[in-house]
């Protein structure tokens, strides 16, 4: 399969993602999306290394998913801290900061 | 064989994202999220890219779904209720916007003329991929974004057990009779300060109205 095939796999799947973060409301859901981003992400980042013969994409890819688990250990503690002291788990309740 | 494979794991990753994306509840959603990491496993492995699709299945699909599953399980049935959609307009803004996004996305990746994007890549060296290939760049080549990754690794650990923690004081509150006067706090009792979460109480002041009830009782 050529390169290209895999890019646009790759676009739809971060387009996905996209309107995930969009239309959803809940926050579990919104990070599940930014994984979905994430690994669009990385299948470009894998693509483009096999394309130069480069192994140095599949680093990027490998940090992205260092990365990606920081997130959601810090996101899903959020979530967690929320949830103790009785709030709504719902992005469009959670806007006390919001000017 | 190779366009066989490439296009069950395609739709697969596709299927696994639109369940994300599309699915009400989110235990479901982690579910599907996990069959598209699969999918993409598969399509990391027609690429060449054998460590990371073995890395992506032991701790992508293996241990963050499972973290995912504990945090969807604890906040359980009653958060979990059926959220109302946001306004169809909200909908459509965002329809309109992603697939805006694809069709950018779509141009620059198909139009931009890079000579090897209609080819299937580089010759194949024996080798490219391997652990032993992606070991030897990342202790040599790309030492310094290694050890920086696992200072942020340990960074984001604190940070989440900084986060999760109980905010009122520690342990102590527990065995103790459920008074308002324990919290302490002149504040709402939502907020709390990093003091608190490493066990400083504050000195006692007028109790906060009306939370006698709302703290919880069960911790980790």
């Amino acid at each position: 399969m050529s390169i290209a095939w895999y890019l646009v796999v790759s676009a739809l799947i971060f387009c996905i993602g996209a309107g995930g973060v969009l239309v959803r409301r809940n926050p579990l859901v919104i990070l599940l999306c930014l994984e979905l981003m994430l690994n669009a992400t990385n299948l470009a980042l894998i693509a483009f290394a096999r394309m130069h013969g480069n192994s140095d994409g599949q680093i990027f890819a490998l940090i992205v998913m260092v990365v990606a688990a920081c997130e959601v250990t810090v996101g899903l503690g959020l979530i967690v801290a929320i949830f103790r002291r009785r709030l709504p788990i719902d992005v469009d309740e959670l806007r006390e900061l919001q000017g | 064989m190779s366009a066989v494979v490439f296009f069950i794991a395609a739709i697969g990753a596709i299927a696994g994202a639109i369940g994300v994306v599309a699915l009400r509840n989110p235990f479901y959603s982690v579910l599907a999220l996990v069959g598209h990491l699969l999918s993409l496993a598969a399509l990391f492995l027609l690429l060449r890219a054998e460590f990371i699709a073995a890395a992506q299945v032991v701790v992508y699909a293996g241990a963050v779904m499972v973290l995912y599953l504990f945090v969807v399980s604890y906040i359980g049935g009653g958060s979990l209720q059926q959220m109302t959609p946001g306004g169809s307009n909200l909908r459509l803004i965002a329809g309109t916007a992603v697939l805006a996004l694809f069709a950018e996305l779509a141009i620059a990746v198909l139009g931009s003329g890079l000579q090897a994007i209609d080819s299937d890549g580089a010759p194949y060296v024996s080798g490219f991929g391997s652990p032993a290939a992606i070991g030897e760049a990342l202790l040599t080549k790309f030492l310094f974004p290694f050890e920086v990754a696992s200072l942020l690794l340990l960074v984001a650990a604190v940070g989440a057990v900084v986060l999760a923690r109980r905010r009122t004081g520690g342990t102590t509150l527990d065995d103790e009779a459920r008074d308002a006067a324990h919290y302490i706090t002149p504040r709402s009792l939502f907020s709390g300060t990093m003091a608190e979460a490493v066990g400083a109480i504050r000195d006692p002041a007028e109790p906060p109205v009306g939370v006698t009830d709302e703290t919880e009782r069960s911790g980790w």
